[in-house]
């Protein structure tokens, strides 16, 4: 077998390893199909019927995220056909779908939104019985709303894919066909770890964490590390109004890709819980006062330097933190060991 | 990590998370990734799903060990000579990589004579690991064309804890399993920035990168850069801390970020070092059982308000970004270190921590090329040795070890300090959940909190019938240092005469009953084994 084929789409040459879809090769060549169903950490499921284009020799209109690019293919994206083809496809999930975008946390965030106003859907000429479920939000982590759900199955395929736990599935057929844990239970309750990676795999509303859920839109992301275990997941601190509301993942992550756990994903309340401490105590009489920063770090500055005055720096020890930064550890380390004159630092987990 | 430091030279995870879907024999003893490493138990079924060959040894039926192809169900504490148990088979079938053990290592005839000593029947007397199970487990790791070992604190947290880890390096050696990808020994780390802060020197006797503090010329280059001396006798550790305050050698303790009261081993022997002292700083972003005792405490800043880097458990550095301003009054540990300094008439004047790391990158050879424009998009993989150098994915290549050849040290096995008897019944092993981390999120993390509010204590099936004990009925857990109190779960995950417990409540204080014996090497505390009674307690 070859190593490269090559293809024509668009009227442009692609030259491409065997196994590459016309959707991969189109987007090396910088044309843009839409897609719904297909993401790129994920097998290609051809779910959605979004991404269609034209190629000689293939009947009809064919999925671009299954068709495997083929040597000499003349593939057309963007006929006036497959525009017809992708608006219907699109208007049809519209037509069975909540029409209350500004009441959807994903509003101006959603995928389906997105491709209606890219593809021209602006009326859905279709009227008929629409899905009808209740929301399972019977946990403190994730919203599911089925009735918002576009049957992509990306959700599905993070499961058994990426998290590897199983947990949702197709269930019923038909008009009937959901998304639902084994016997269409909630969540809780399920094997569920609330991992969140199908949250973050969710083209719409359907699947949504609860705290950015509760808060609105974000005013900006910013790129961190986890601040739990050892891992290095990098997500996104959703910032809003100068508070950290929630956390998202992406593919990007070097380490996790789109994969969290409950704590990274749901866990960083803590950061504004009300036990934070806001000023400097002193202990007076057994008990704390609040006092400036000056007054606290001069008592400090005092203590530290009479206790080494007088039984030298030996007599004053120091622990670190494996929660800190590196910066600070170092810090720390030299504080001891050229201010103070001591070696006399260590941390809790020195295993 | 001065086990793995002393076989291979490098005290770390040898090899990368991202290789873990392509493993095709994994070997986790000591450890229960999926809930607390979850992403990389994800990868770990991920590379299930994919066919690989799974060995678990851990006293509890915990996910993966549902999940292996063979699970060693041995007794806590019992782990050395179920190695050595694994190298007497391997080297009886010649399952063994002689051209591996003469070219890269040395001291392996200390090891094969130790080995010997251990055959299947012996160590299943030890471990309670039936023979044909070892033997199974044997096969598969050394006859596999690459192996990866993966531990966590249930090999460090004892007594022998470095002996554990070295049997382990003795394991992989001996099978050539070192220095390529999908292979290795995988200390998993437990906290966000473990290997950082012993990277940095946070330590009694290294310098930042595991530089010697007993060497010279090492001591000589930080003096120089520092413009300070740097004594030459090492310092406490951890333990001895404690020990010295209640001695009363110790006067003063500036507590960073940790809380030793919840954290550490025997409580009440930390609280009464706590106590002793004349003057103890706590910098932290709660009023901790530790602060409480403190007589000044510094409000410091969440990894949210600050910038700097975090290492991860492959050796990846990583950028941490600030979202945030900090919250209230509250400031970023860095700053409040170089005020303090300032104010003992030592000036250190980072306008940022991105300085720091420049200053660290100077110093710390495994460090030298890293600089925040290059950790940008996806850090970098120490050792790092230059500006142009692009990180490194796995250690020791080709066997090339980081201390030139391997060490093969001859162990033996030790019973844990404390084992159940006639007063104390049952065997009490330690862990984590998945929905709390440590000490730090119960309370302040109001949704995981809601999920999981409260301690569960695993008893077995046949036990809680014996102790008329129903599943979430109230009970008692007491050692020779404490009791505490928390609903029983009533489940065959664990063995019968073992009872476990997570640490993450407050209202139930683990650490008061466990053990305050330590690693003779490390000074770990042996958290995962200690002798209790178990009793209803409504």
């Amino acid at each position: 077998m070859a190593d490269r084929l090559t293809l024509t789409i668009d009227g442009r040459q692609v030259s491409v390893p065997p196994g590459t879809t016309v959707l991969a090769a189109a987007r090396l060549l910088g044309i843009n199909i839409p897609t719904l169903c297909h993401l790129a950490d994920l097998t290609p499921e051809g779910a959605c019927r979004v991404c269609l284009v034209e190629a000689d020799g293939v009947r009809g209109l064919a999925a671009a995220c299954t068709l495997p690019a083929a040597a000499g293919m003349v593939v057309r994206t963007n006929t006036a056909a497959i525009r017809e083809a992708r608006a219907l496809v699109v208007e049809l999930l519209l037509a069975n779908h909540p029409a209350d975008c500004n009441a959807c946390q994903r509003n101006l965030d959603c995928e389906l939104q997105r491709l209606a106003a890219d593809l021209g859907v602006r009326a859905v000429r279709f009227r008929g019985e629409r899905r009808r479920y209740q929301p399972d939000d019977a946990n403190p982590f994730i919203v599911r709303d089925n009735e918002k759900c576009v049957l992509c199955g990306r959700c599905v395929r993070v499961c058994k894919e990426v998290q590897v736990c199983n947990v949702l599935d197709w269930t019923e057929r038909g008009f009937a066909s959901k998304v639902t844990p084994a016997f269409d239970t909630a969540l809780d309750g399920s094997a569920c770890v609330f991992c969140g990676t199908c949250v973050s795999a969710c083209p719409t509303g359907a699947l949504a964490a609860k705290p950015l859920y509760e808060a609105g839109r974000p005013d900006k992301k910013v790129r961190t590390t986890c601040p739990f275990c050892g891992v290095g997941c990098n997500f996104d601190l959703n910032v809003k109004d100068g508070q950290v509301v929630g956390v998202t993942s992406d593919e990007t992550s070097a380490v996790n890709g789109r994969l969290l756990c409950v704590k990274g994903r749901f866990g960083i309340d803590y950061v504004h819980s009300p036990d934070r401490l806001t000023a400097p105590l002193v202990k007076k009489d057994g008990a704390f006062v609040e006092t400036s920063w000056d007054e606290a770090l001069g008592l400090v500055a005092a203590r530290l330097a009479g206790i080494k005055a007088a039984h030298g720096p030996d007599a004053i020890a120091a622990l670190s933190s494996a929660r800190c930064t590196n910066e600070e550890n170092y810090l720390l380390q030299k504080f001891m060991r050229a201010v103070v004159g001591t070696n006399n630092i260590d941390h809790c987990a020195r295993t | 990590m001065a086990g793995l430091a002393t076989s291979f030279g490098s005290g770390a995870m040898t090899n990368s998370i991202g290789e873990i879907p392509d493993n095709k024999v994994m070997f986790v003893i000591g450890a229960n990734p999926p809930e607390a490493h979850p992403v990389i138990g994800a990868k770990m079924r991920q590379a299930l799903k994919r066919g690989a060959r799974l060995i678990v040894a851990d006293p509890r039926k915990t996910e993966l060990a549902a999940a292996a192809h063979v699970w060693l169900r041995l007794r806590p504490g019992t782990d050395v000579a179920l190695i050595n148990g694994l190298l007497n088979i391997i080297i009886e079938n010649s399952w063994h990589d002689d051209a591996f053990i003469a070219e890269c290592t040395t001291g392996f005839a200390a090891v094969a004579a130790v080995a010997a000593q251990y055959p299947p029947d012996r160590v299943e007397r030890i471990t309670g690991v039936p023979a044909p199970l070892l033997r199974q487990a044997a096969e598969m790791y050394a006859t596999a064309e690459r192996a990866a070992i993966f531990y966590t604190l249930g090999i460090t947290e004892h007594t022998c804890g470095t002996d554990n880890v070295m049997s382990l390096a003795n394991l992989a050696m001996l099978t050539g399993n070192v220095g390529k990808p999908a292979a290795g020994v995988n200390p998993l780390r437990g906290q966000n920035n473990v290997q950082g802060a012993c990277d940095m020197g946070a330590l009694p006797n290294f310098l930042p990168g595991y530089q010697q503090l007993k060497w010279p010329d090492v001591r000589q280059k930080f003096a120089t850069a520092w413009e300070a001396a740097v004594p030459d006798k090492p310092g406490y550790t951890l333990p001895d801390m404690f020990d010295a305050a209640v001695r009363g050698d110790l006067k003063a303790m500036f507590i960073m970020g940790e809380d030793p009261v919840l954290s550490d081993a025997d409580a009440h022997h930390v609280r009464k070092g706590l106590e002793s002292l004349d003057f103890l700083v706590c910098q932290n972003l709660f009023l901790t059982e530790t602060a409480k005792l403190a007589d000044v405490v510094l409000p410091a800043a969440s990894f949210a308000e600050k910038d700097g880097t975090f290492t991860t458990t492959e050796r990846r550095i990583q950028r941490v970004r600030q979202a945030i301003a900090p919250i209230g009054g509250s400031r970023p540990d860095w700053r409040i270190i170089c005020d303090l300094a300032a104010r003992l008439g030592y000036p250190l004047t980072y306008g940022s921590p991105e300085e720091i790391m420049a200053e660290i990158a100077a110093l710390t050879p495994v460090y030298a090329g890293v600089s925040y424009p290059r950790l940008a998009a996806a850090g970098l993989q120490w050792p790092v040795p230059s500006a142009g150098h692009p990180g490194t994915p796995y250690l020791h290549e080709n066997g090339k070890f980081a201390c030139g050849l391997g060490y093969f040290q001859p162990i033996e096995y030790e019973p844990p300090a404390e084992v159940p008897d006639a007063d104390y019944p049952f065997l009490l092993t330690t862990g984590r959940i998945l929905y709390h981390y440590n000490v730090s999120t119960h309370r302040r993390a109001a949704r995981l909190t809601a999920h999981r509010p409260e301690e569960k204590i695993m008893v077995h099936p046949a036990d809680a019938a014996r102790l008329g004990l129903a599943d979430g009925a109230a009970a008692a857990v007491a050692s020779r240092r404490g009791r505490v109190r928390a609903k029983a779960q009533v489940t065959d995950a664990v063995p019968p005469g073992v009872v476990w417990m997570s640490f993450h409540f407050p209202a139930t204080p683990t650490n008061e009953i466990t053990s305050g014996a330590y690693d003779k090497v490390t000074k770990t505390y042996e958290y995962k084994v200690c002798a209790v009674k178990i009793e209803a307690a409504p």
